[in-house]
């Protein structure tokens, strides 16, 4: 891995969530680094070396040492460049932090699973976990400004690229986030105002544009 | 005397929860345990962890804390005593990533394979044996997936040094022998021998029944169907 002796390459795909959370930390500390764009049906030697157990993107390579996994990536990125910290100081907070975080891989990720591939009961039982799950993050976020209280910060990184997917998840789970969660519409847009969040996040129609030709592909209608 | 400043939420068998048990016990942290029944919960679990209502969750100070591997980097955090994760970045991610391993493809991948029957058996046999290679892999020439030390992934997949042994002994077959997984075997016995963890597995024959019988469950709800 000699290109990546001394710098930061990030291996990702242009409209994955998981890679948005890596592009938004960095940019938030701003760290330049090289962006390689993946094509997962053909997945590069250099991902496969990176990654050989989960061959799965984002990968961030610094200094030659690959870390694998959106959060664990964020966390590392916190841990390196201490300026503009992510996750709280004190003990509690960032496990509260932590909590959340996982709580948007744990729920809202996998309802998005079962919603876009099931059709009838299956689907109407993950549209209504789907609304639960959001509601439950409205709930946390509150009357907050972000996540993170007064500063943009590590549960804020996890879901934010899940914002541009809410046209996607409305539209094949027939509900309206802003209905369902006016407080996270409005978290959405305030995130956006962040050049870290507008620069990394791909335009919500697009998004479901790529989801519906995935769906074809994949033979899923 | 005020009432014990930690808590913990659990059952006795939960492998989720030993891991807590044993990152407390390496801090030499004192605490009440509170056990807790899964099919009856209490209106403090339910307080508590409210989000997922499962446990563990460690209570401090009355703040309640939730997902084992959350509360694990809490407890190192707080008592910083024999820490569990090392410092430097790199090494953390590392630790991080193998305990994530564990607990979201190999833990499913063996509980697969201890519920199939047929040929999803051996299809399940199959993914777990290779999930078996990769930790394998990862030990080569390493004591303990921390180093010299028993750490963060050691707590983590320590559930595997109980467990494994229990499905081998349910479903009579030997899955992780010294001949193809020679450092998973040695970190097995370094892992118990460790001070701590030694005496500290659930009582076995109570363990057998449990699993025997969540396994006849399972084949009960599949005859007919396979």
């Amino acid at each position: 891995m000699a290109t990546a002796a001394k710098g930061v390459v990030l291996l990702d795909f242009w409209v994955s969530p998981f890679g948005q959370r890596c592009r938004i930390a960095l940019a938030e500390k701003g760290v330049e680094y090289e962006y390689k764009e993946e094509n997962l049906w053909d997945k590069s030697p250099l991902l496969l070396k990176a990654n050989p157990v989960h061959k799965k993107i984002p990968v961030l390579i610094h200094e030659g040492n690959p870390i694998c996994e959106s959060l664990l990536i964020v966390q590392y990125i916190d841990e390196v460049w201490s300026n503009n910290p992510l996750l709280p100081s004190d003990p509690y907070e960032r496990a509260q932090a932590r909590f959340w975080a996982d709580f948007v891989d744990k729920k809202v990720s996998e309802c998005w699973t079962r919603l876009w591939k099931v059709k009838g009961e299956a689907q109407e039982e993950a549209r209504k976990d789907m609304i639960e799950d959001l509601k439950l993050l409205e709930g946390e976020l509150g009357d907050k400004q972000y996540f993170g209280g007064e500063t943009f910060g590590f549960v804020d990184v996890a879901f934010v690229p899940l914002s541009a997917w809410f046209y996607t998840f409305e539209t094949c789970g027939n509900f309206s986030v802003e209905k369902e969660c006016p407080k996270l519409v409005a978290w959405a847009k305030r995130c956006m105002e962040r050049e870290s969040v507008s620069k990394s996040l791909h335009d919500p129609h697009k998004v479901y544009e790529y989801v519906c030709q995935l769906k074809k592909k994949l033979g899923v209608d | 005397m005020a009432e014990a400043e930690v808590k913990l939420l659990g059952t006795w068998s939960s492998p989720f929860v030993l891991r807590i048990k044993w990152a407390l016990k390496l801090k030499g942290v004192e605490y009440d345990f509170i056990e807790e029944d899964l099919q009856n919960k209490s209106p403090l679990l339910l307080k508590y962890n409210p989000v997922h209502k499962k446990v563990p969750v460690l209570v401090h100070d009355g703040k309640s804390i939730a997902e084992s591997y959350v509360i694990l980097e809490y407890i190192d955090e707080t008592w910083k005593e024999n820490p569990i994760l090392p410092e430097d970045p790199y090494q953390r991610a590392m630790a991080r990533f193998w305990s994530k391993f564990g607990d979201e493809k190999f833990l499913p991948s063996m509980w697969k394979f201890f519920i199939s029957q047929g040929e999803k058996r051996e299809e399940a046999l199959v993914s777990a044996s290779e999930n078996l290679k990769i930790l394998e892999g990862e030990l080569k020439g390493k004591k303990f997936f921390n180093g010299e030390t028993l750490g963060f992934a050691d707590i983590s997949l320590g559930w595997i040094v109980d467990t494994v042994s229990l499905l081998e002994e349910i479903m009579e077959l030997k899955m992780i022998d010294e001949q193809r997984y020679p450092s998973l075997s040695a970190w097995m016995k370094n892992f118990s021998d460790f001070p701590g963890i030694k005496d500290s597995f659930p009582p076995q024959e109570r363990m057998l029944t449990k699993y025997r019988t969540l396994r006849e469950a399972y084949f009960a709800t599949t005859r007919g169907t396979n």
